[in-house]
């Protein structure tokens, strides 16, 4: 996929607070990336840089190799769609998706055309005339769309479009945003803060923190192969368990637990024997069983708790010295506390990370 | 007593403080002001046999004898020094004279000693026919005289409406003036208050406290000291003049006070506050982030300010003109002070009346004139805000 | 809820009893008002604290810019919250013949023979005389001007002048400076031809007239430089010349003298402590402390004797000073102020 924007050594300092620091990232045409990280990591600022309305501290903004720094937002081409959606509250919604068209001075006609296509695009032509204040928070959300996109901009920005809706709502919309993504080839950066958005919509996946990119990658990626310990915690649920490498033989490495037992886990960068480093387990990926399996990981444990929660069973483990988590399909059987189990997995679902 | 009514009487309680306030100091003295250039019961009241003489007479042949007679009576009548105080204003209002005269009549028809004849006996301005029309003219309880002198109009001798003689109309000039100085303030204060409170608006912290603080800086300082402060800035050897002649912008010193420009610099300054706050706080409550959307959407900032934030400040906009420009009308001591003689206010006029003659019928009068174009003003005021949000 | 709306009324009830309750026991101190700035200053000194001292009792001072509507707008609502006040003579003239005054007790007084013929009056004791007449800065002209046509003369003097925004005064300066002699101003003032007169005189200087509209105003321009010369009040001029140090000039030949009188509202509270005021203020050994402090004449015979001849020689009512001057006449006032003034405005907003 051909790089379509490129973030140069980017820096932004606010006064003396380094908001994002050194960032290199590229993006490819057509390509759907997701910016997720927790709040105040710099995602917003990100984004506002390449829309332009802020400037960077140090460092180039590329737009199909040449450098934006110095071009006014206006001229930037690249749809905007606010968390708070910015509608302008004294259009009727048809004017609100004239409004860039307008501004390009495209002739009646061909407004009147092409608003009436976007509107259908997001289901709402019969609300042309409303205004804003008489939608709903997903209408008004949708109008934001169909306003960021009716002039087919160079590149779509989302800034956490949909953290104003209900979770059904989310979901709906998640799946129409990537409709459109499919249909129309866009190229779109949405800054999110929910994990699985991030992991539903997107092509890559880039996990901020403090202002640098932890990892970046698809969504299987990220979530089974996380590079850091941020994005193994901040991603998914998982179990973090210390332990020291013993061996590392090509893609795996034998490492032995306080507790004794060895385990043979997936490695990704680099590892030496000797290193103190963190496994970390998926909670889905361990099974139970009363018999010790074969070829496997074993860890001997004793079920603290067990809670049935709807589409899998929960249940908390504890061996000699830490606590693990397993997540069960709801059709296994139920483990009462206190029963001793046998939890396995196997090399390739876990993995060590340096600490 | 049932609940619901023993609410209403509750209700009724807490809001008879605000129905106080409301009658006592907005419908009564609008009221009375009203009335008051209207009515016009003190001569009548003193003079009722008179009255009944004065319906016979011709209205322009010398007073008959029985006139003379009746007024004497009636005069003699009198024991009341307010009422008489009173009739005497409103003759004298009408025609210049009555003062003297009836202090002189009255005073002679007290002497018991040796009793006037006649009323030409004592003051020979009784022979003239144009005093006793005042009378005659002054003996209907209510009057339009003084609404219709409040716009340069009056009765003829026939009783027709007719335009007063140039040397006693001045209230049109004046009033049109009133509005024209006020109208120029008002587009002053739009032209720097509406950037001013966009610039407030914008920033935040100390720096915003300081922008309101310069703007309202006026309001908290006494007349005096704001007169003497533009005294000094303004004058041919003031700060400014001497300013713009150091940086070689002017050779001769311009005249900036007691002038037009004096008075429209000078009211705009006390004035502005009224416009910044309206617009600044209809500014906040504008999301932040409409001008970055419209900016994104490829509009120019010209354009954008056009089509976004112009629209939406309009509101405010529109009601701190309607303030300053209510205010401006009102004004009179700081053109008074700052301005030159053609820049006097209708306001003026209206004191003037008021303490200075007491002739409380005349400033009621012109009074009601400012009152009916304010409302006027105000009406449009209200078709254009209900326009602008009519599609709510 | 009963008790709620009951204990409200008894609330409002006590607000009313007690509002009602405090007024008569708290009664209002004597209370005098004069014009305030300077002249009140002195006032306070020379009469209101002493007199206070002497009746061991508060005095309370407020001041007012004139104007006979407020005075009679305070006695028409009853129980008018002034007792003595000074005015000038056409709110004399006015408000007596309208009632609004006691009368005078001239016995309290001393007599009406203590006083000058123009300062005794039914309804008010005189207070102060006062002059309105040119004015000028003796540090900037050397060779100042003498009579109104000089005021009028702007080409032997050039530079601005400063008038009195308003027909009294402007109109008699106006025919004196166009040769009417002063005493058949006011003759020729009540024709209609006399008025055009003046007002075709004014015609002449308005191109050059900067008007003036409170008392400060003349000096502030004087000491700007803004005109060259100005009517004024010649108390505020011997002011600044002794506060201040300046060297302003008054000239006394043409000017216009008037008296201001203490009255008595009608029905004040304190109408008998008023009047014991009045009689204070003008006893001799007070009266002739004011030049000191303000070049005002003094009405009493005795105290005008008794002033120091330093002081003496600012004042109207010295006799070098008195000999060119004209009294304002009142009558003519007060029948023609409301046609004047409304004429005086239409010309102005020619
Ligand atoms: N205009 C500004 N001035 C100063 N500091 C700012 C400004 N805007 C953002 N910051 C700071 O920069 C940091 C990053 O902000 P940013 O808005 O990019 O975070 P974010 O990742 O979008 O967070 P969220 O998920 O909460 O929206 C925060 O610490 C924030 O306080
Ligand atoms: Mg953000």
């Amino acid at each position: 996929m051909a790089e379509f924007i490129r973030f140069d050594r980017i820096t932004k300092f606010y006064g003396p607070l380094c908001v994002v620091e050194n960032l290199d990232l590229g993006i490819g045409k057509g390509e759907f990336v997701s910016l997720l990280g927790p709040s105040g990591s710099g995602k917003t600022t990100l984004l506002m840089m390449l829309a332009g309305f802020e400037q960077p501290t140090a460092g180039e903004i590329l737009l199909d190799g040449t450098s934006i720094n110095a071009v006014p937002t206006y001229k930037r081409d690249m749809g905007v769609v606010f968390q708070s959606y910015a509608l302008f509250p004294h259009m009727s919604v048809g004017d609100n998706i004239a409004f860039p068209l307008q501004m390009r001075g495209i002739g009646k006609a061909g407004i009147d055309e092409r608003v009436k296509r976007a509107l259908d695009m997001v289901q709402l032509s019969t609300l042309s005339d409303r205004r804003p204040s008489q939608l709903s928070g997903g209408q008004q959300q949708r109008v934001a769309l169909a306003r960021a996109l009716v002039f087919e901009p160079r590149v779509v920005l989302m800034d956490e479009p949909l953290g104003a809706l209900d979770k059904q709502l989310r979901e709906q919309m998640q799946l129409d945003i990537r409709d459109l993504h499919r249909r129309l080839g866009l190229t779109i950066v949405f800054v999110t803060h929910d994990q699985s958005e991030a992991l539903t919509m997107s092509d890559r996946v880039a996990v901020f923190n403090k202002g640098k990119i932890e990892q970046i990658g698809t969504p299987r990626q990220v979530y089974d192969e996380p590079a850091t310990r941020f994005v193994a915690e901040f991603i998914g649920e998982t179990n973090l368990v210390e332990g020291v490498v013993e061996t590392v033989q090509g893609a795996e490495a034998t490492v032995r637990l306080p507790s004794g037992a060895q385990i043979v886990s997936a490695v990704s960068g680099s590892i030496a024997s000797g290193q103190s480093v963190f496994l970390s387990i998926r909670p889905e990926r361990v099974d139970l069983s009363e018999t010790r399996s074969e070829g496997r990981n074993v860890l001997e444990t004793e079920v603290t708790d067990s809670v049935y929660q709807g589409d899998h069973l929960r249940v908390q483990l504890h061996n000699a010295t830490h606590p693990l988590i397993a997540k069960l399909g709801r059709r296994s059987r139920e483990f009462p506390p206190g029963t001793k189990v046998f939890a396995a997995f196997s090399a390739g679902d876990c993995r060590v990370i340096a600490p | 007593m049932s609940a619901a009514s023993s609410r209403t009487r509750r209700s009724l309680l807490l809001l008879a403080p605000l129905l106080f306030f409301l009658i006592g100091f907005f419908v009564w003295p609008l009221f009375s002001m009203m009335s008051q250039s209207v009515s016009d019961p003190a001569v009548l009241r003193l003079l009722p046999r008179s009255a009944e003489v004065l319906a016979d007479w011709d209205r322009n042949s010398p007073p008959t004898i029985p006139m003379q007679t009746a007024l004497m009576k009636d005069l003699k009548a009198v024991n009341d020094d307010q009422a008489l105080g009173d009739m005497v204003r409103r003759l004298n209002s009408a025609r210049s004279g009555f003062r003297t005269l009836m202090g002189k009549t009255t005073s002679a028809l007290k002497e018991t000693a040796n009793p006037p004849v006649d009323l030409v006996s004592i003051d020979k301005r009784w022979e003239k026919p144009e005093f006793w029309l005042a009378i005659a003219d002054a003996l209907s309880p209510y009057t339009d005289r003084n609404l219709l002198a409040a716009v340069d109009l009056g009765r003829n001798a026939a009783g027709d409406i007719e335009h007063l003689p140039p040397d006693q109309s001045v209230n049109g000039v004046i009033l049109m003036r009133t509005f024209w100085i006020a109208a120029l303030v008002t587009f002053a204060c739009v032209c720097i208050g509406f950037p001013y409170a966009i610039i407030a608006a914008s920033l935040d912290g100390w720096k915003r406290d300081l922008m309101l603080g310069a703007v309202l800086l006026p309001l908290w300082t006494s007349l005096l000291v704001r007169t003497a402060a533009w005294f000094i800035l303004l004058q041919e050897q003031g700060l400014i003049n001497d300013l713009l002649r150091a940086i070689g912008l002017i050779d001769a010193p311009l005249a900036l006070i007691f002038n037009r420009t004096g008075v429209i610099i000078a009211m705009t300054h006390v004035l502005l506050p009224f416009m910044v706050l309206p617009i600044y706080s209809v500014l906040i409550t504008i999301p932040k982030n409409l001008m970055p959307a419209a900016a994104s959407l490829g509009a120019h900032p010209l354009r954008a300010f056009l089509r976004v934030l112009l629209p939406l400040s309009l509101r405010g906009v529109a009601s701190g003109a309607l303030l300053v420009f209510i205010s401006a009308i009102g004004y009179y001591i700081t053109p008074a002070l700052i301005g030159g003689p053609s820049d006097q206010m209708i306001s003026s006029i209206i004191a003037f009346y008021a303490t200075g003659s007491a002739n409380w019928g005349m400033a009621g009068a012109l009074g009601v004139v400012l009152l009916v174009a304010t409302l006027l003003l105000y009406s449009v005021y209200a078709r254009l805000s209900s326009d602008e949000v009519g599609g709510r | 809820m009963k008790t709620i709306f009951k204990s409200g009324v008894l609330a409002a009830a006590a607000v009313v009893l007690s509002a009602g309750l405090v007024a008569p026991v708290f009664a209002r101190d004597l209370t005098v008002v004069s014009w305030g700035g300077n002249y009140q200053d002195a006032q306070r000194n020379i009469y209101f604290k002493p007199f206070s001292e002497k009746i061991g009792k508060p005095v309370l001072d407020e001041a007012w810019d004139g104007g006979i509507g407020v005075i009679q707008s305070k006695v028409k609502a009853g129980a008018p919250n002034w007792d003595a006040v000074q005015v000038e003579a056409e709110e004399l003239a006015l408000g007596c013949a309208d009632g609004l005054y006691e009368k005078i007790d001239w016995d309290k007084m001393g007599g009406k023979d203590k006083f000058l013929d123009s300062a005794v009056n039914d309804c008010g004791v005189g207070a102060i005389v006062w002059s309105t007449a040119i004015a000028y800065d003796g540090d900037k002209l050397k060779e100042g001007p003498t009579s109104w046509a000089d005021f009028w003369n702007v080409e032997k003097f050039p530079g601005k002048r400063s008038l009195r925004k308003g027909p009294k005064y402007t109109l008699e300066f106006a025919l004196l400076a166009d040769g009417v002699s002063k005493d058949e101003i006011y003759d020729v003032l009540g024709t209609e031809e006399g008025v055009a007169r003046a007002f075709k005189k004014l015609d002449e200087l308005k191109p050059n007239i900067v008007w003036w509209e409170s008392g400060a105003q003349p000096l502030q321009f004087l000491a700007s430089g803004e005109v060259a010369m100005t009517s004024a009040y010649n108390g505020r001029i011997t002011g600044i010349n002794r506060s201040e140090g300046k060297n302003f000039k008054v000239v006394f030949p043409g000017s216009i003298y008037a008296v201001d009188s203490w009255v008595v509202l009608k029905d004040a509270e304190n109408k008998d402590a008023a009047q014991d005021f009045i009689a204070f203020a003008s006893l001799p050994e007070n009266q002739a402390k004011l030049p000191e402090f303000v070049a005002y004449g003094l009405p009493n015979k005795e105290a005008a004797s008794k002033v120091p001849a330093d002081f003496s020689k600012d004042l109207p009512t010295d006799s070098a000073n008195m000999t060119d001057a004209i009294p304002l006449n009142v009558d003519f006032w007060i029948d023609n102020a409301e046609t004047l003034t409304q004429r005086f405005n239409a010309w102005l907003a020619q």
